[in-house]
C-alpha cells in the first residue's frame, strides 16, 4: 500500500467539481487500504507535498493550471510520481487549438476552425478577416475559448450579429479563442483507460442527450436533469468502432496516458465522426461519464482508480 | 435552478483573496464583541434553562414585543398575536410558498427579483411572471396587463412578490403612487402581496414611504428580520399576515424546525433591554451611505458610459446594466482572475433575462476594497467595451469620470453617467412623499 496525495480543488473555475473528483478519490483510495493525504491545491502545495513525502501523487484537478501541465511540471521537479498525462501531453490537450492542429497535421477528422490571439484583433485588425471567417465556417459558429473545459464561455453565433459578443465572452476565458464549425448530431465521449499491460484501452461509449432538443444550449447537456446520459451508446457497431479508433488516435497523438476521455460529435446528416478535443483529467464525480464508461465495462470505481494508481508507479 | 457552471462560479467568490462585492451582508465587524459578551452574559443569567429550551412556535412575547418596536419605527403598529416569528425573513418566504402553493401555481415578482427567493420560487415550482422595474420600482401598467391576460386564461396568481424599499437587487424604490396602486389592485382583485422590507430603515436619502402593510394590511402579508438592524447571524426574521394565513405558516413552521432559535430569542430581547436599538441601526446608516457614496463615486470614475445604474436611497444594493453584448457570467469569469466578484443579473430573473446586468453590494467591505473593486470591475468592463469596439468599429467612450476631471466639477456621483433609471435628484413622485408626515418610535 502506498502514501498517496489527492490533488483536488485549486483555483480554476472547475474547482467544485474538482473537489468531488477528489474526495470520491480519497474515499476510493482509502478503501484501497492506501495511506490518503487530501490536499487542496493552493500556494502552499510545494511544503504540504514536502510534508506529506507522497510516493504517487493523484491528481484530480480539473482546468486551468491541475489540467494544462502546471502542476505535473511541478510534480517532476519534486521527482512525485503522479497519475494521467505527462507535463508535455497535458500542454496540448488542455489547449483546445493545439489538440485540433495536431489531429489535424495526422489526418483526425475534427470540426473546421479558426483560432485567434486577442492580439490578432488589437494589433492586426483581424476583425476585417472575419467575414472570410463565416464564409468558410457557415453558420452558427461555435466560439469557444482555447482552454476553458467546462461548458462556461462556449457561445454559439448564429448570425454575423451574434459573433463579435461571442468572442468577447470566449475571451473572458483566454487570451485565446477558437472559432469553429458546427456539427449537428450526436455527442459521444469515448472513455480510455490504460490497461494492465499499459496499452490504451476504450470503454464503452457514453451519448449525452438533451431532454430538450436545443443545439444552442449548451449548458444543458451537462445539467443533471436536462440531459440523458446513455451508455453505452447506441450505435451501428461500424460507427462505434470508428469513434473508439479515432479516439486512440487523438489520445495517442497528443501522447495523453494513463485515461483521459474524448469527446467526439457523430454529424446526423454525413454520419461521420469528428473528435472536438480530449480532456487529460475528465471528471471523476458520480455523474460523471468515464466512471459511468468505466461500470458499464465491468470496472467498478475502486478498480478503476487502482488501475490509474498502477498506471503512475509503473 | 441556476446551472450547476453558474453555481461553481459564484463558489469561487468566496475565496479569501477575492474582494467580493457579491455577497449581501451586514458588516457585523461593527457590532462591539464586549456588548456581545454582555449580552450573552445577561442572557446565561436571565434565562439560561429556557433559551437552552425550545420555544413556542410563534416566538417568544418578549421578542415579539421588540418586533413591534422595529414596526413603530416604519409607522406600522400591530399586536402580539398577529406576528410570526421566524428564522430568519427567508424562512418567510419559504413559508409563504409551503402555505399557498401548488405545482404550476402563478407567482408575479419583480424583474430582477430577490435572487434568493429564486430557488424558493423554484422548489415549489412556482410557476413566476416577473413584472419589469423602472426607477419607480415595479411597473404596474405592465402588472396590470399581465393580470387581466392571466384572467382570460383563467388564471389568478397566488402572490405578488415585492421588496419595495431599496430593493434587491435593483437598489430602487417603489414610489407611493405605485404603492397605492398596487395595494389598490390587490384588493380589489384579492390577491395578496408578501412584502419584503428587510431594509426599510437603511436610508441614506429622502423621507420614508409608507409600507405596503400599513396602507393597508387586509391582502399584505409582510416580512422583515433583524438581520440588517441587527445581525444575520441570530437569524430571526418575523412575519405580520392576515389571520387565516398567518395560522397556516404557523403549522408550516412547525414542521420545518418547530421553533426559531431560543437563544437568539433571548439574546434579542437582551439586546433592547439593553438601550435604544435605533443607535446601532444610526451607525449603520452612518457607515453604509459613506461606502455607498464611495461606490458611486468609483463608478463614475471607473465605469465606460456605455454603463447604467441605479442610485439607491438606501440598502446594501446596486443595479448595474451593461451594454447588451457583455454577458455578465462571463464577465465574472474575467473577474475572478482579477480578483474580484459580483452577482450576475441572470441569478435575479427565471426567464433567462439579465444576461448583461449585475448586482453591487456596497455594505460588506470597506471602503478601500469597494474602490478598489469597482476600479478593477471597471477595468475588464473597459477592456470588453474595447474589445466589442475593435471587432465591429464602435468606438468605446471615455468613463465618465475622466471627462469631468477636466471640467473641475464634482457632480459625478449626483449625475450617474448616462440618463440613470434612478437619478439622485428627487423627482415628481418622490416630491409628493416628501410632504409625507411620520412617526418615529423611541
Amino acid at each position: 500500500m502506498s502514501r498517496i496525495a489527492v490533488l483536488s480543488g485549486g483555483h480554476s473555475l472547475e474547482r467544485q467539481v474538482s473537489l468531488k473528483s477528489g474526495a470520491r478519490v480519497a474515499d476510493s483510495l482509502r478503501a484501497l487500504g492506501h495511506e490518503v493525504t487530501a490536499i487542496d491545491v493552493g500556494a502552499d502545495l510545494v511544503t504540504r507535498l514536502q510534508e506529506a513525502k507522497p510516493e504517487v501523487a493523484f491528481v484530480a484537478l480539473h482546468g486551468r493550471d491541475g489540467e494544462d501541465g502546471t502542476v505535473q511540471e511541478l510534480l517532476e521537479v519534486m521527482g512525485i510520481a503522479y497519475t494521467g498525462s505527462r507535463v508535455s501531453a497535458c500542454i496540448r490537450a488542455a489547449d483546445k487549438v493545439l489538440a485540433k492542429h495536431a489531429f489535424r497535421d495526422v489526418g483526425i477528422p475534427t470540426p473546421e476552425f479558426f483560432a485567434f490571439n486577442e492580439t490578432a484583433f488589437k494589433v492586426l485588425g483581424a476583425g476585417q478577416a472575419l467575414p472570410e471567417v463565416e464564409q468558410t465556417l457557415g453558420f452558427p459558429i461555435v466560439v469557444k475559448p482555447a482552454s476553458q473545459g467546462s461548458a462556461l464561455g462556449i457561445k454559439f453565433a448564429r448570425s454575423t450579429s451574434e459573433l463579435p459578443a461571442a468572442l468577447v465572452a470566449a475571451f473572458s476565458y483566454d487570451r485565446k479563442v477558437l472559432l469553429e464549425r458546427h456539427i449537428a448530431g450526436r455527442d459521444l465521449a469515448v472513455s480510455i483507460l490504460d490497461g494492465p499491460d499499459g496499452q490504451a484501452q476504450t470503454l464503452p461509449i457514453v451519448e449525452a442527450m438533451p431532454e430538450q432538443e436545443d443545439f444552442y444550449d449548451f449548458e444543458s447537456r451537462y445539467e443533471i436533469g436536462r440531459t440523458r446520459f446513455a451508455c453505452p451508446a447506441e450505435l451501428p457497431a461500424a460507427v462505434a468502432a470508428k469513434a473508439n479508433e479515432l479516439a486512440l488516435a487523438a489520445y495517442n497523438v497528443l501522447g495523453c496516458g494513463g485515461f483521459a476521455r474524448v469527446d467526439l460529435m457523430l454529424d446526423a446528416q454525413s454520419s461521420e465522426l469528428f473528435v472536438l478535443e480530449v480532456n487529460p483529467i475528465p471528471g471523476l464525480t458520480e455523474t460523471s461519464l468515464l466512471p459511468q464508461a468505466s461500470d458499464a465495462a465491468g470496472i467498478d470505481f475502486d478498480q478503476l482508480i487502482a488501475r490509474i494508481v498502477a498506471a503512475a508507479i509503473s | 435552478m441556476k446551472s450547476s457552471a453558474m453555481r461553481d462560479l459564484m463558489a469561487l467568490t468566496e475565496r479569501p483573496d477575492v474582494i467580493s462585492l457579491a455577497g449581501g451582508l451586514p458588516d457585523t465587524s461593527t457590532f462591539p464583541p464586549d456588548s456581545y459578551a454582555s449580552l450573552m452574559g445577561t442572557v446565561a443569567a436571565r434565562s439560561c434553562a429556557r433559551a437552552l429550551q425550545y420555544g413556542p412556535t410563534e416566538g417568544l412575547v418578549a421578542v415579539k414585543r421588540c418586533i413591534t418596536q422595529v414596526m413603530a419605527a416604519e409607522d406600522m403598529h400591530v399586536e402580539n398575536a398577529e406576528i410570526l416569528v421566524t428564522t430568519g425573513g427567508q424562512q418567510v418566504i419559504d413559508l409563504v410558498c409551503k402555505t399557498l402553493l401548488d405545482p404550476g401555481d402563478i407567482v408575479i415578482t419583480e424583474a430582477p427579483t430577490y435572487p434568493g427567493a429564486v430557488p424558493t420560487f423554484c422548489a415549489y415550482q412556482a410557476d413566476v411572471v416577473q413584472i419589469t422595474m423602472d426607477r419607480d420600482g415595479m411597473v404596474i401598467d405592465e402588472l396590470e396587463r399581465k393580470l387581466a391576460e392571466l384572467e382570460q386564461a383563467g388564471r389568478k396568481p397566488k402572490f405578488i412578490y415585492t421588496v419595495p424599499n431599496f430593493h434587491n437587487p435593483a437598489g430602487v424604490t417603489m414610489s407611493l403612487e405605485r404603492r397605492e396602486a398596487l395595494v389598490r389592485i390587490a384588493t380589489q382583485r384579492e390577491i395578496l402581496i408578501l412584502e419584503d422590507n428587510p431594509y426599510g430603515l437603511l436610508r441614506y436619502e429622502g423621507e420614508p414611504l409608507p409600507t405596503l402593510y400599513s396602507l393597508d394590511n387586509e391582502f399584505v402579508i409582510y416580512a422583515s428580520t433583524f438581520s440588517k438592524i441587527l445581525s444575520p447571524g441570530v437569524r430571526l426574521g418575523w412575519t405580520v399576515a392576515p389571520a387565516p394565513v398567518l395560522a397556516k405558516m404557523n403549522i408550516g413552521k412547525q414542521s420545518s424546525d418547530l421553533c426559531s432559535s431560543s437563544v437568539s430569542q433571548y439574546f434579542v430581547e437582551a439586546y433592547f433591554d439593553s438601550g435604544p436599538w435605533e443607535d446601532y441601526v444610526r451607525s449603520l446608516i452612518e457607515i453604509y451611505r459613506k461606502r455607498r457614496d464611495v461606490m458611486l463615486d468609483a463608478l463614475a470614475e471607473n465605469l465606460p458610459r456605455e454603463a447604467r445604474w441605479t442610485h439607491p436611497q438606501g440598502g446594501l444594493f446596486l443595479w448595474v446594466t451593461l451594454p447588451d453584448y457583455i454577458d455578465t457570467t462571463d464577465l465574472l469569469a474575467r473577474a475572478l482572475q482579477e480578483h474580484v466578484a459580483f452577482v450576475p443579473g441572470r441569478a435575479a430573473y427565471l426567464d433567462g433575462r439579465g444576461g448583461s446586468e449585475m448586482r453591487l453590494n456596497f455594505s460588506g467591505v470597506d471602503e478601500d476594497q469597494i474602490r478598489e473593486g469597482v476600479r478593477r470591475i471597471g477595468e475588464v468592463i473597459r477592456e470588453q467595451v474595447a474589445m466589442y469596439g475593435t471587432l465591429t468599429g464602435i468606438a468605446p467612450s471615455a468613463p465618465l469620470g475622466a471627462r469631468l476631471t477636466g471640467s473641475g466639477t464634482s457632480a459625478k456621483r449626483a449625475k450617474g453617467p448616462t440618463p440613470d433609471p434612478q437619478p439622485a435628484a428627487p423627482d415628481a413622485e418622490l416630491a409628493k412623499v416628501l410632504q409625507m408626515p411620520r412617526k418615529r418610535a423611541g
